[in-house]
């Protein structure tokens, strides 16, 4: 069956419409070509891109931004690092500003993170929000990285959030997802009488089947970087990432079998050969 | 003059221009996005912004990341 087949819809994030509902990271590959190679292998649109200081000595040496094809990738740049609201205020004012120097479309857009402390690298919720409703104000599409807590979902969403990220466990953990009901209960409170509103996992994603479960709970994407960069074979990690999050979105789609205690027979009961 | 470029002290050259301090770094312009006493500095001004003494300039670019 190709891919074509599916009968799905586009996925609308914020202006962007997308074909691909999995978005990666581009950083810890042991090189620029790794990253390149993985890139492409992950059918991903969107790659997410992280804003620091440049090198003063040696500045002229090799750059990200010369390993991405900028035609072809809309780039998410991100707050990490910050560990309070104005940090990453400010920090996404800077992406925004060499996004619009290179007419990338992710000029208008952030993924925001605001982090309450280096072990855990766990969210913020109070900073998240006040980092929230300030760059809605100035225009920006906001995606929030946040915890898989419905509460603290719903009012990103209010504060105007164009998407809200819950984390499957801890960034880089690769632990899956560790709370299946949260993800549940974000998804119906965040599309509730709006079923359009996109919501995807980031963090945690350890493998393949994390994503696809991801996908058949009802996530509209997932977004990830150590599970691809982090495998002993990034590149086909990277295949089996695409894959499963078409898969689980398929069988999202195709609407599951009930769960039941006792067995259905899948074969005839009728016309068995005589038993002793 | 002394300046402060992604903390660290430097010595420039009075009435130096952002832009000119960019091409002295040999910076690519067009990776970069700077920040001056924690005001973002748009790249059409960059020419026309003359640094001062203590200025703390912050000048980021895009790097891998999830």
């Amino acid at each position: 069956m190709s891919t074509a087949t599916i009968n799905d819809k586009p996925f609308n994030l914020g202006s962007h419409t997308l074909a691909s509902r999995l978005i990666v990271g581009t950083g810890k590959y042991s090189s620029f070509e790794l990253m390149q190679d993985s890139l492409e292998a992950s059918g991903s649109e969107v790659i997410t891109v992280a804003v620091r200081r440049e090198r003063l000595i040696d500045s002229e040496g090799r750059n990200l931004l010369d390993y991405i094809d900028l035609d072809r990738y809309t780039i998410l740049p991100n707050t990490a690092g910050c560990f309070n609201s104005e940090d990453a205020v400010r920090v996404a004012r800077l992406g925004r500003e060499i996004l619009e120097g290179l007419e990338n479309p992710g000029a208008n857009w952030i993924k925001i993170e605001v982090l309450g402390d280096k072990r855990t690298l766990l969210p913020d919720p109070i900073g998240t929000l006040e980092a929230t409703e300030q760059l809605v104000k100035e225009g920006f599409q906001v995606l929030c990285y946040t915890t898989d807590d419905p509460i603290t979902a719903k009012r990103l969403k209010e504060a105007g959030a164009t998407s809200v990220m819950p984390a499957g466990s801890p960034i880089g953990s690769g632990q899956g997802i560790l709370n299946p009901n949260n993800i549940r209960i974000c998804i119906e409170y965040l599309k509730e009488n709006d079923p359009e509103y996109p919501v995807i996992v980031d963090a945690g994603v350890g493998c393949a089947s994390d994503v696809a479960m991801a996908m058949e709970l009802g996530c509209d994407g997932v977004l990830l970087n150590t599970g691809i960069a982090g495998a002993k074979d990034p590149v086909t990690m990277a295949h089996a990432m695409r894959h499963a999050c078409l898969a689980g979105r398929m069988s999202y789609l195709s609407g599951r079998i009930p769960k039941k205690l006792y067995a259905t027979a899948s074969s005839p009961e009728q016309g068995v050969i005589s038993q002793s | 003059m002394r300046v402060t470029i992604n903390g660290e002290e430097r010595q420039i050259d009075d009435g130096l221009s952002l832009a000119q301090l960019i091409e002295q770094l040999k910076m690519n312009p067009k990776f970069i996005a700077v920040e001056r006493n924690r005001e973002l500095v748009p790249r059409a001004v960059h020419a026309d912004c003359t640094l001062e003494e203590n200025d703390q300039l912050e000048i980021v670019t895009l790097v891998g990341g999830g």
